[in-house]
């Protein structure tokens, strides 16, 4: 069968029609998912050509690669700043300022200390103070990327996310331990 | 027993006829299947009225084979070749298999899925699975009268890429054309009808024989999407049983026991079990080979405090599923109890306990699964009628490559929406480098000797260059079945690698060729009769799906030419049709594809731009 690769040229915000923003109604990309999916899921062409479950498997796969990105923020805010040519440079760029990294080992260690003393309750409370962290720093996203389309911030902004999305990884880890 | 509505009866399925598809609970200790009849799921019984299939297969000196009730009442006559709960084999190797040397099978050492040495020769899991499906395969045709269109198989949720494989390969080995394998919480919560009254999160706890599962799905407005799904494919009443069974060791001073006397103090353990449901004690008895008499007595509380730590150990899992999903107990609305297991009152109060809300029970815990995938087969077998609801399942764990220094490198996170794909570039590190060897895992820890070796994949034909200059795309594609696909490309050259994949703990294509011709007496003349039939089959599946299409959207997006070429397509399969020639049929099937490969694209890029502006318009209207 000649290579099925359908022209996608649109990007996810165009393939969702969204306005190519960092801020986003999660209601609304979630029903746009739906809708999509309800067109395109390989369980609507199960019984038709192969040609037809092949393109469908093409699609479902697109769109679910495409929820996935814009619906988390890290994701949805690389790939702005991919379209608008910025590479975040995560692997080379290790140069945090020096407080940000001083903070990092803080956490790290109140996680690892609350580990061993199998403190779920202390995991409780890093993991809402990580997440205020979170929120905050996306919203300073949502203005560099949105309102003063400072790009070079912003993708500053996203690194120090991926650091505290590492954290949120290791307070996960931390549960696992205690529960094992 | 009416279970869930889902078109009017006596609505016709016109123009086409109804397709026959049935939906199969291949469980540990009892297989179903079920199927869609005027519009309602309804589970098929044996002709004794009973629709409950114990998975016991018996292989008899005489090469006969029995399988369900006949095999499970004997089978400590002759443990060593009456296998049970052969689902726990499935995609594993003999280490994998804990308490392997208690049990009475003459396990065929050596790398790959494990073997079993019987009477009537070596089996692999898959063949012995594959006896148990073809009885229900049977079971169908015969209520139904006619061949079967397709069948949805289902799998625990936490079954790995081998062990659904190996569930793909038996059902293949049984006749059955599978539309899709489907995970059993899914299944249930299909059955559950939870799409129409009951929008929000649910937990489906789902403890059968041998494997548990628990999977969060959210339902909205006719979508289930399944937000995380955790487990253990080694768990299950079966060990409930070997508690009672230890228990009845020491209780009688028993040790070393014969194969037989162990079958037969299992099965009282199971009886026990049960009888522990609704009564506050029960008391055990059997004569053993010796003649030696057992007499006990087990009460709910014993059996309870014995098995307390079997039930604890199905919390993890579903506090891990929560964390995945980013939820708390309090956000789930509702929890569905599946699998015979879950009867037990201990399991109750532990998940009631856990979710801090009484579990729903009003469907058979034993029937609920096939019920639901029955559900789904009557849609993929384009039966009209079928409800209009979608299902999104994820993988239920990461897949990953072995990296420098045995260490892996995760590709396909676990939780992933399917199907999915996910692309990584390699080079090569030798000048004239033509081949490479990667070797997938599935598993969430670092290092690779603590994941599950997938497959092997060789790459050959990769254009020779100077090293690292290549640039080879592999692209890893999990299917709606939760199965892996491999494929490579250098991109510099645009060559498509050819792959060989060696599955770790599979089967090969030649080993299933090999089983299937065993497996009949006129081996040559069945296959090209199964290949004739499927062919057909296929051919005016095919044929009717392009004529529906080119009456839809043909003068809509095909020139004249296009269209011409298509129906010149069709004439010569129509033609083909006549004949016997199965290799024929084939081929013309395949030009008919290629023919409509761009056809398809341009009607799906039609469908998807409408996809939203529906949607649009309703939001407005809110």
């Amino acid at each position: 069968m000649p290579a099925i690769a359908p022209d996608f040229q649109q990007d996810f915000f165009q393939l969702f029609d969204l306005p190519q923003n960092f801020r986003l109604d999660n209601a609304l990309l979630e029903r746009y998912y739906h809708a999509l999916q309800e067109h395109v899921h390989p369980d609507k062409f199960s019984h038709l050509s192969e040609a037809e479950r092949r393109v469908s498997m093409q699609w479902a796969m697109r769109v679910n690669e495409a929820y996935q990105t814009l619906s988390n923020p890290v994701r949805r805010a690389r790939y702005l700043l991919s379209l608008h040519g910025v590479d975040i440079q995560e692997e080379s760029n290790t140069a945090m300022p020096a407080d940000f990294l001083m903070e990092q080992m803080e956490w790290r260690e109140a996680i690892e200390e609350a580990r061993q003393a199998r403190d779920t309750a202390e995991l409780d409370t890093l993991e809402s103070r990580l997440q205020q962290e979170i929120r905050s720093l996306e919203s300073q996203l949502a203005t560099s990327i949105d309102d003063s389309r400072d790009y070079a911030a912003a993708a500053g902004d996203v690194r120090k996310l991926k650091f505290l999305e590492k954290l949120a990884e290791e307070i996960a880890s931390a549960f696992d331990a205690i529960d094992t | 027993m009416a279970l869930l509505q889902i078109s009017e009866p006596g609505l016709s399925t016109a123009p086409h006829e109804h397709r026959l598809a049935v939906g199969i609970d291949l469980g540990t200790t009892n297989s179903l299947v079920a199927t869609v009849r005027n519009g309602i799921s309804v589970v098929l019984n044996d002709e004794n009225g009973r629709a409950l299939l114990p998975s016991v297969v018996r292989y008899l000196a005489d090469g006969s084979t029995w399988v369900g009730e006949a095999a499970q009442a004997v089978q400590s006559e002759d443990p060593a070749n009456t296998i049970i709960s052969v689902k726990r084999f499935m995609g594993r190797g003999l280490p994998d298999i804990g308490g392997s040397s208690e049990m009475p099978y003459r396990f065929v050492d050596a790398p790959g899925m494990v073997q079993l040495r019987t009477v009537a020769g070596i089996k692999s899991p898959v063949e012995v699975s594959a006896e148990i499906l073809k009885v229900l395969r049977v079971r169908a045709e015969d209520a139904l009268g006619g061949s079967l269109v397709g069948a949805v198989i289902t799998v625990p949720a936490y079954f790995d890429d081998a062990q659904r494989q190996a569930t793909k390969d038996a059902a293949r080995l049984a006749g059955l054309n599978v539309l899709r394998l489907l995970n059993e919480p899914t299944a249930a919560a299909i059955a559950y009808g939870l799409d129409n009254a009951a929008e929000g999160v649910y937990a489906v706890y789902d403890l059968g024989g041998g494997t548990f599962d628990i999977s969060i799905l959210k339902l909205s407005r006719g979508v289930f999407e399944v937000l995380a799904a955790n487990g253990n494919s080694a768990l299950g009443g079966d060990d409930f049983d070997h508690r009672i069974y230890c228990w009845l060791l020491e209780k009688n001073g028993l040790s070393a026991l014969g194969a037989s006397d162990t079958r037969l103090l299992l099965m009282r353990a199971r009886a026990a079990k049960e009888e522990l449901t609704e009564h506050a004690e029960t008391r055990v008895t059997a004569i053993l080979r010796s003649g030696e008499a057992i007499d006990t007595v087990l009460t709910r509380q014993d059996f309870h405090d014995m098995s307390q730590n079997l039930v604890a150990h199905t919390l993890q899992p579903m506090r891990r599923a929560l964390r995945d999903a980013g939820l708390a107990v309090t956000d789930i609305k509702g929890v569905v109890m599946v699998g015979g297991a879950t009867r037990m009152p201990q399991v109750q109060r532990a998940v009631a306990e856990f979710f801090g809300q009484a579990p729903l029970t009003n469907l058979d815990p034993d029937k609920v699964v096939a019920l639901g995938a029955a559900i789904q087969a009557n849609v993929l077998a384009g039966n009209r009628g079928g409800a209009d609801w979608l299902l999104l399942d994820v993988i239920p764990l990461s897949l990953g490559i072995e990296t420098m220094g045995g260490l892996t490198e995760k590709i396909i996170p676990r939780n992933s929406t399917i199907p999915t794909a996910r692309a990584q570039d390699f080079t090569t590190f030798k000048d004239g480098q033509t081949a490479m060897s990667i070797h997938v895992v599935q598993g969430e820890r670092e290092l690779v000797a603590d994941c599950r070796s997938l497959a092997r994949f060789e790459l050959r034909g990769i254009p020779p260059m100077v090293a690292g200059s290549a640039r080879i795309r592999i692209t890893f594609q999990v299917d709606a079945d939760g199965l892996l696909n491999v494929t490579a490309r250098e991109l510099g050259s645009g060559v498509e690698a050819a792959i060989t994949v060696k599955p770790s703990y599979g089967l090969s294509d030649t080993e299933i060729t090999r089983m299937l011709q065993d497996s009949s007496q006129h081996a040559q003349d069945d296959m090209q009769l199964r290949a004739l039939r499927e062919h057909q089959v296929e051919a005016k599946q095919l044929l009717e799906a392009v004529q529906n299409a080119l009456e839809q959207d043909g003068a809509d997006l095909l020139d004249q030419a296009a269209q011409a070429r298509i129906r010149g397509s069709m004439d010569e399969l129509r033609t083909v049709l006549q004949t016997d020639d199965h290799l024929a049929i084939k081929r013309a099937i395949t030009q008919l594809n290629d023919v409509t490969v761009a056809f398809a694209q341009a009607r799906m890029d039609k469908s998807v731009s409408r996809a939203l502006g529906g949607r649009k318009l309703t939001d407005m209207e809110v």
